[in-house]
């Protein structure tokens, strides 16, 4: 093989690269964190992503899922991907053990808009399994914590067991991030709040809207629930961003499955300016 | 290869030697690929011989319609387009993209050697090599390439042919693909009675050009070539209004048409099997038994079908309106955007090869506003 050829090899979009199960976490019922490291630790030392991007993690015989990375970007110890079984890729993942491998194609797709933040304050709202595509961004505004103004984030769950990462918000709260959350049906237990996410967001104080900044993932109708939220309190459109999901299939933007009118969720998106995709959010079955 | 052309000097040559262009290129190592008939259509195969083409034989194409006819000439090429293009040899309709084998080690993954075979299309025609330019863009324009498209499309050797008709599916002149072919070839021929007006667009076309034995084109030969391809022009007659076309269908995503589509499409999705544009596909797991080499195969797809846009907590194009929807408003819409191009070349397949007669030429006038109220489909 010449080097130009090796060189192609490497680039070829279609290759997935073996990584193998180091630990896995049990975070809620069918919800679980693979915590992975390349077998070749050239790859591993290579591998860098931002905040907010997937990899398609690939169980031969079985098929791809596009999962976002759940992990610290700054960090290079493993790997992290927080999965719910869900399909047949997904599914099989979870019975996978400990020192298992696959394959893995990645970092894809857009980022949490960090740099577009600095400075102002940040709202990140997210429901459910949403959390983990944000933990990354958690974990790097709170890294750089000096650059940014006040750091929230309301959480919204079924109930009080939907939650994920229970154990490091008090972590994030002294480090600066406020942690409010919220559960559509209470149980036995719990006095905090119950209701939709968007409607903390229509409580919260704010000291700045205009230099505030909203990530916000989760279902459709929620996150445009949250952006009608953040525009009537004073938040600018450009300022809201959301992390949509479609039927991925290559990541690359080859497919087709993913577009959502002029976008390419995979590599336009999945995290995408409010206002740049508002006009589509509600068209039914588009 | 066949880069922009430039405008060069035109020579003739003899039908008979169209077959020593054609053995020429077999001896360079070209798998010959060109117009031949197969199940009574005009198809796209691999041939060796000019025998193979279907010399005397026309195409009489309308919504829902195509069958061959005999000329009353013994015409090369005196037809339109068939239901092949050339994508089926440029993103080939199933190929391996990668694959998989567990070892002690765990699993190892792969990607194919660079596909090293050299194809040359014989009768591309102006339309095609829009479409080609436009699938170039799709896959190779992007931050990632696709590298069973880029190893095909760089060895391929592509002579034009000339359109000197149009079939009333036709509508090139409304997309400005066609009828002529002015750029994107390697030779370009035009079909006259005893031969052909041959123009080279490339270095290499040009070379293969000089191997050759050919004529200084006369000025009756001349005349007549653009005749005939005045001809093509003349007898088109559908058109599309293009005009804001981008703005019309994604302004109108809840316009009552869609539904009415929608009632009559089958969502067979032989409107973008046939489409030269149309590069939507799935990769699915082929592995053996013990599951322990796996293949990941990568065919056709389409936005008619129903899991496309499945996810596992819903799909999000229940409907067969919806999908319509997203194959128009992608295709003269939201390809603008993505590829700064329209997705339709106006080669009219979709119309003559959907089952139920449905033109998108009268969805989009419906959606306008212009047209008269007729169901899709055409005949009431």
């Amino acid at each position: 093989m010449t080097q130009l050829e090796a060189c192609t090899r490497l680039l070829d979009p279609w290759l997935a690269h073996t990584v193998r199960i180091v630990d896995i976490t049990d975070e809620i019922a069918d919800v679980a964190t693979y915590h992975l490291e390349f077998v070749d630790p050239d790859i591993g030392k290579s591998f860098s992503f931002r905040a907010g991007q997937f990899n398609m993690l690939y169980l031969p015989g079985v098929g791809e899922a596009a999962i976002s990375i759940s992990s610290d970007p700054a960090q290079r110890g493993t790997l992290d991907h927080t999965v719910r079984i869900a399909g047949n890729v997904t599914g099989e993942l979870a019975r996978a053990g400990d020192g298992a491998t696959f394959g893995l194609r990645g970092p894809f797709g857009s980022a949490w808009p960090i740099e577009e933040a600095l400075g102002g304050d940040v709202v990140i709202v997210t429901g459910g399994i949403g959390l983990a595509p944000l933990r990354p961004a958690i974990y790097e505004l709170l890294n750089r914590k000096d650059e940014f103004g006040e750091l929230s984030l309301l959480y919204g769950a079924r109930n009080p067991f939907g939650m994920l990462y229970t154990s490091e918000y008090d972590d994030w709260g002294r480090r600066g991030l406020s942690v409010t959350t919220t559960v559509d049906r209470a149980s036995p237990g719990w006095d905090g709040n119950v209701g939709v996410v968007p409607q903390l967001l229509d409580r919260m104080p704010l000291s700045d809207p205009a230099n505030t900044t909203v990530m916000c993932c989760g279902p459709e109708v929620m996150m445009w629930y949250t952006a009608r939220s953040a525009l009537g309190r004073g938040i600018p459109p450009e300022r809201i961003w959301i992390s949509l999901e479609r039927n991925m299939n290559c990541a690359i933007g080859l497919c087709g499955h993913c577009q959502f009118g002029p976008t390419f969720v995979c590599k336009d998106g999945p995290v995408l300016r409010y206002d740049r995709v508002a006009s589509l959010l509600r068209v039914e079955g588009f | 290869m066949n880069p922009e052309t430039t405008e060069t000097e035109c020579v003739f040559f003899p039908k008979i030697e169209l077959q020593s262009l054609i053995t020429l290129l077999v001896g360079d190592g070209y798998h010959v690929v060109g117009p031949t008939i197969d199940q009574a259509a005009i198809v796209y195969d691999k041939i060796t011989s000019v025998d193979q083409l279907p010399r005397g034989w026309t195409d009489q194409q309308e919504a829902a319609k195509y069958r061959l006819e005999r000329r009353d000439d013994d015409a090369l090429f005196g037809f339109v387009v068939g239901p092949h293009s050339w994508k089926k040899y440029l993103f080939p309709p199933l190929t391996t993209v990668a694959s998989a084998q567990k070892t002690e080690s765990g699993w190892q993954m792969q990607t194919p050697e660079p596909d090293t075979t050299k194809y040359a299309f014989l009768g591309v025609r102006a339309c095609e090599l829009a479409a080609i330019a436009i699938q170039d863009r799709v896959f190779t324009g992007g931050p990632y390439v696709d590298p069973v498209y880029k190893a095909r499309r760089s060895n391929a050797f592509i002579i034009a042919v000339n359109c000197a008709q149009s079939a009333s599916t036709c509508f090139c002149t409304s997309m400005n693909t066609g009828p002529k072919c002015s750029s994107g070839f390697d030779l370009a021929l035009t079909e006259l009675e005893d031969g052909f007006e041959v123009e080279s667009g490339s270095d290499i076309g040009a070379a293969v050009l000089g191997r050759l034995t050919t004529q200084s084109l006369t000025a009756e030969h001349s005349t007549m070539a653009a005749a005939a391809r005045q001809q093509a022009v003349d007898q088109q007659t559908k058109q599309l209004n293009t005009e804001g076309i981008r703005d019309l269908l994604l302004g109108n995503l809840d316009h009552p048409r869609w539904k009415d589509v929608g009632d009559i499409c089958l969502g067979c999705t032989n409107c973008t099997m046939v489409c030269p544009t149309c590069f939507c596909s799935s990769v699915e797991e082929v592995s053996d038994l013990a599951n322990e080499n796996v293949e990941r195969q990568r065919h056709w797809d389409s936005c008619f079908n129903l899991s496309y846009s499945s996810m596992s907590h819903g799909t999000t194009r229940n409907t067969i309106a919806s999908r319509y929807r997203q194959w128009l408003t992608h295709k003269l819409g939201s390809w603008e955007n993505q590829f700064g191009t329209s997705g339709c070349v106006g080669c009219g397949r979709c119309i003559t090869w959907c089952p139920v007669g449905i033109d998108l030429t009268e969805e989009v006038a419906a959606i306008r506003g212009d047209a008269a109220p007729k169901p899709p489909g055409g005949a009431a």
